[in-house]
Order: C-alpha cells, then structure tokens, then sequence
C-alpha cells in the first residue's frame, strides 16, 4: 500500500506571537516552527498501516527552506521518502491554492491513500485534505481515529459531535483527514535519524507544478482579539492570588 | 437569485442552535447588502424542518429531496447542493460551522473554484470576515475576491439565534462588529414578527400564532447511487458514561499545562476541595490521562456550570465553544495572552504548581 501522507509546519505551540508591520501575519522571524500535531498523528496512522500492510509512506509538504526540517523529522520517524514543494508564498494563498499545489504534487505517485491531519495548528482552516479528496477525485472522510483496511478499501472510525462516532466504508482509493489522539506518537530514534539523511526528498518548485497562485480568498489583516469579558487579574504571590480568588468566588460571584 | 443562500442542518430531526444562528448570520449580512435570504434543508424527508423555517420571513425555503440524501455523505450533499446552487445562483452561502459541514463545505466551495471562509465569529461592513488564527490567539479579516459565490460557515456561538425572529421588525440594531444593520424592507415585510421564545433545547419554538410566512418548494437533485462511494454507519456512542458533566454545578478543567500524567493528583485534589468534577481539554484525554468521557469541547462534552475553573488550559476554540456558556469561568494559566482569558471572570497568570497548591490550602481554610 502506497500512502502519501500531507503535513504542514508550523509555529510552535506556545510560542509568542506578534503581528508583523504590515498586519497582515505573524513577525516569522521570532519563532520556532515545528510539525503541526495533527499530522503527526496522519503520520503515525500511515507508519502502522505500512507496519502492517507493507508499502511506502511518502511525505509531502510545501514551503519555505525551512520545511526540510520537518520533512526531515518525519523521515527520521520512518516514512520512506519525502517531497518538497518549495514555495515561498504559501501566506498569500487560499486554501484552494494550496491543496493545488498539494494535489499536482501527489498526482503523479497514484496513491492507495493520502492522509493529512484534520487541521493546522496556526490557521486551522480544516480544509486542505477535503479540497485535495475534490480536486483528486477521491472519495473522503474527515476527523478519523482509526483506520482499518479491508478486501476493497477501508473501514475507519469517525468522530461526530458531542461524544458520538460512526464507521464509514470508503473503496481504494481514498483520502483521510485525521483526528489527534487516536494513536499513540512515535519518536524518532537515533537510527532513525541516521536513516534519515539517506533518504530521498524530491524538490519541486510551485512554477514546475504550474499552479494559479490568484487567490479567491485574501486574508487582509490580522488584529489582537477583542476581550469577552473584563477578567480581574488577581496579583501577587500565589498564596496571596489564591486567597483573593476564593473570596471573590464566595463573596463576589456566590459560586462556592 | 443572487441573494443569500443558508445551508440548515438537520440534527437528529430537528435544527440545532447553530443553523439559527447560521440564519441570523445570513440575516445580517443580507441587511448589510440588500439582498434577500433564503434556506435550505437537506435530506430524503425535511418538510417538518422546512415549516418550522418558514415560520420566518425569508424569500423561500427550499427542500433539497432524494431517498439517497437519507443519511449525511460528503459525496450526496456535495452533488445535491451542487445542482441547487447552479440553480439558485446565489452571492453567498452561509453554512453552520459543524463536523458535518467541515467535511464537505471546503470541497464544494472547490467545485465552484471557490475557498470556503470557515468558523466566521463576525461579518463587518466590506463584507469582511473575522475568524480566528493561531488557535484562538489572533483574529484574521478575511476577503472574498472570487468571481463566484462566497462560501462560508459561522461559528457556534458567534450570532445569535433568537435575532432570527427580531431582526426583521427591528429598524436598526448595533450587532457584533456591525456600526448598524438597515432596516430590511426587501419584501415589503416591515410588520411585526412573531417572537419566538427558545425552547429547552435551544431551539425556536414557534408560537401557536404564528403562520408559514414564506413559501416552500422542493428541490429534486439528480442523483445516482454509483457516485456516492463511501458507506456511513449509525452513529454510536464511545464507552460507558461514569460521570455526568452536563449537571455539575462545578468544574475543574486541566490541561497541558500540567505536563505530566503524574500530576493529575494534584487538579484532583482542587476538584475534591471544591467539590467539583474534574474535566479536561482534548490533549490530556488523547494522551490517557484521563478518560475521554471527561473531555470538555467540540469533540466531547458541553458544560455550563456554576464555576468552571481551568488549570494550565490556553483555550483554542474547540475548547472555549464547549465551556463558555458557564457562569463564573476562573483561570489559571502561565501565559497572560492565553485565549482562556478572554473569557476568563477571574484570572490568576502564574505557574500552576505554585498556585493550585496556595488554592487548595485557601479553599480548606475558607470552608473551616
């Protein structure tokens, strides 16, 4: 079984944010990038399918240079070979213009199931696997925890609202979005890492995968959030904070 | 039509909160723009839907029928609404933001060379859309520059429901992020509208006076079962219920912030002193610190209780739309920017293993 697994990087969790000058994203050169978790757990799903199938898993990411550490790290955790669409502008393009690019790229390897996690971690659009399923022509199914294969396709396990789940049948092939939390994550291991750094990674430029970068959708500025409710910030040492807390809840809000 | 197309989701054979507020979000924009709203529902029989929508006055409601439109497929909503769109022509198309439309909104919106705008919290003047970025952190202003339809979904919460029945009788109104909504006479339809109180469950119950004010026709997409490739099973729920976070008067939540599966003792001790349940956010039931049964968020359970205390809990959106309907919500968290407290009453920024220890001696004083 072939699997091409689509994984984004980016800013890492907790990392401090600030608007760049021009209001129109975040100040990059401030931060740490890492893989967005939802994909790590696409990857993990397609490393114990492969586990148990056999197969190739073949990761796929567009962006600047920066990527190829991501690409790297998943290599390291045991897919077998990596493509890279290096593409500086992947901020000014719509979700639409993305999975584009995503989709021309995994065309050509004619998959048996593409993978991606449900959502990214900094826009979280939740979008790219579904456009890329339209645009390839496969069926789909979204926030998966499971995935089982069967005869002519797969079973997974999908997550509903509130608590609720379902099982889909989808034939070969096919595309997932994954759900965090339905697998345990890997690490990767010294050997891994080794192995790593002879494993292939094809670089391919958005101008070779002739891609219309004209977005349908422009993201014109981006602005601190406005304040819900006006919270009392309670100072001073932790003993003092939490004395002050419990008597605004008992005196002030009559909760306890 | 060129006017404003929403999308009503069926749930459970009634319509949920948010397909309300999808319809007050349609509302508003219509208001803005001048143009007429319509909705739609979908499925193999939705005339029940159907008449409790047309109960408001909007341009027609439409039933999108077909035996094969029984239950929910990406492939079967994706193609029936395609063709009602090609149909109906409309400028926008406004969809609650729920797990069933994430799954196929983004691909139908691809069909027409369109992006999808989703989970949209506010529709400005331009029309400009805001949604949420860096979980919760930032806020981004969309634009939709496509020569076609404008897709997108609204979040839960974000609108509000009962301005469905109020908005048309109201001359002007000042409503999330909007300066003023113009009256909205498109129809000639100025008179008074029925109110609609909710009922239990969140819903508009329609009064006994009130009449079909819009018309319905049925829409019979072409369909054929061969391009329908995924098989969806009945719904069911995951594992034995313990505990019951729907009813408790007081909850405490943790989250990543505590690092450690060998710390959880420690927000239980919290939750013991104040007699609360303890809760968590998604990361700590995927990692099995806690069962899933005590998740709080889209994905798990939605609590309003009297105190909602979270530990270590930053606040990304699929957390907040399952909390925020609390009465006292009180946070403790490292980060001032955290999104949680944004809906935070009280607030304490700090390390959690400092102050959740000062807590638990403060709450055992204050009780002798």
């Amino acid at each position: 079984m072939k699997i091409v697994v689509a994984i984004k990087q980016v800013p890492e969790r907790d990392a401090q944010v600030r608007i760049d000058a021009a209001g129109k994203w975040i100040e990059a050169s401030d931060l740490h990038f890492a893989l967005n978790e939802p994909d790590a757990y696409a990857l993990e799903e397609a490393l114990q399918l492969k586990e148990k199938h056999g197969g190739e898993v073949v990761v796929l990411s567009a962006g600047p240079e920066r990527v190829a550490t991501t690409l790297r790290e998943a290599l390291a955790k045991g897919a077998d070979r990596a493509i890279y669409i290096a593409c500086d502008d992947l901020g000014s393009r719509d979700a639409l213009s993305v999975a584009r690019l995503l989709a021309a790229a995994i065309r050509p390897e004619n998959p048996d199931l593409v993978l991606t996690g449900l959502q990214s971690e900094d826009l979280g659009l939740g979008q790219t696997g579904v456009i890329i399923a339209e645009l390839l022509g496969l069926p789909h199914a979204t926030l998966i925890l499971h995935v089982e294969k069967t005869e002519t396709g797969f079973t997974v396990k999908r997550e509903l609202e509130e608590g609720w789940f379902q099982t889909i049948d989808l034939p070969t092939p096919a595309l997932l979005t994954i759900q965090s939390g339905g697998n345990k994550l890997r690490y990767a291991t010294l050997m891994g890492i080794k192995r790593a750094k002879a494993k292939e990674v094809l670089t391919v430029t958005a101008a070779e995968l002739a891609v219309d970068a004209v977005p349908v959708v422009v993201l014109e500025q981006v602005t601190l959030p406005r304040k819900q409710k006006s919270t009392q910030i309670l100072s001073g040492t932790a003993k003092e904070a939490a004395a002050a807390l419990v008597e605004k809840l008992i005196v002030e809000a009559h909760v306890l | 039509m060129s006017g404003i197309l929403v999308v009503i989701e069926d749930r459970a054979g009634g319509i949920a909160r948010i397909s309300w507020e999808a319809l007050a979000a349609g509302q508003q924009l219509a208001a803005q723009l001048r143009l007429p709203v319509s909705a739609a529902d979908i499925g193999a029989e939705t005339k029940s839907l159907a008449t409790e929508v047309a109960a408001h006055p909007l341009a027609k409601v439409v039933c999108v029928e077909h035996p094969l439109l029984a239950h929910y497929t990406a492939d079967g909503f994706t193609l029936a609404l395609e063709q009602l769109i090609r149909a109906e022509s409309p400028a926008y198309i406004v969809f609650p933001h729920t797990y069933q439309v994430r799954d196929y909104a983004p691909a139908l919106a691809a069909r027409f060379g369109q992006s999808l705008i989703g989970d949209v919290v506010a529709i400005d003047d331009g029309p400009v859309f805001m949604r949420q970025l860096m979980q919760g952190r930032l806020n981004g202003i969309y634009r939709h520059t496509g020569n076609g339809p404008c897709f997108l979904s609204v979040q839960a919460g974000a609108f509000r429901a009962e301005s469905v029945a109020e908005q048309l009788d109201s001359g002007s109104r000042s409503s999330h992020g909007t300066a003023s909504v113009a009256p909205c006479s498109y129809q000639g339809m100025t008179s008074v509208v029925p109110k609609m109180p909710l009922n239990e469950d969140g819903a508009l119950a329609p009064e006994e006076t009130a009449s079909s004010l819009t018309a319905v026709s049925i829409f019979t997409p072409t369909l054929d079962p061969d391009r329908i490739r995924t098989r969806p099973g009945e719904p069911f729920r995951g594992g034995t219920q313990t505990v019951d976070l729907g009813s408790a008067q007081r909850i405490v939540s943790v989250g990543r912030g505590i690092k450690d599966a060998a710390n959880i003792p420690l927000v239980q001790e919290l939750a013991t002193a104040l007699g609360a349940e303890l809760a968590a956010s998604r990361p700590i039931c995927d990692s099995g610190w806690l069962p899933i049964e005590r998740q709080v968020g889209s994905s798990g359970h939605t609590v309003s209780p009297k105190l909602y205390l979270a530990v270590g809990i930053s606040g990304a959106i699929q957390h907040l739309v399952g909390m925020k309907g609390s009465q006292c919500v009180v946070a403790i968290n490292k980060d001032s920017d955290a999104p949680i407290f944004e809906v935070a009453d009280y607030g304490i920024v700090g390390d959690l293993f400092e102050v959740v220890p000062a807590l638990i001696a403060a709450v055992k004083a204050a009780k002798r």
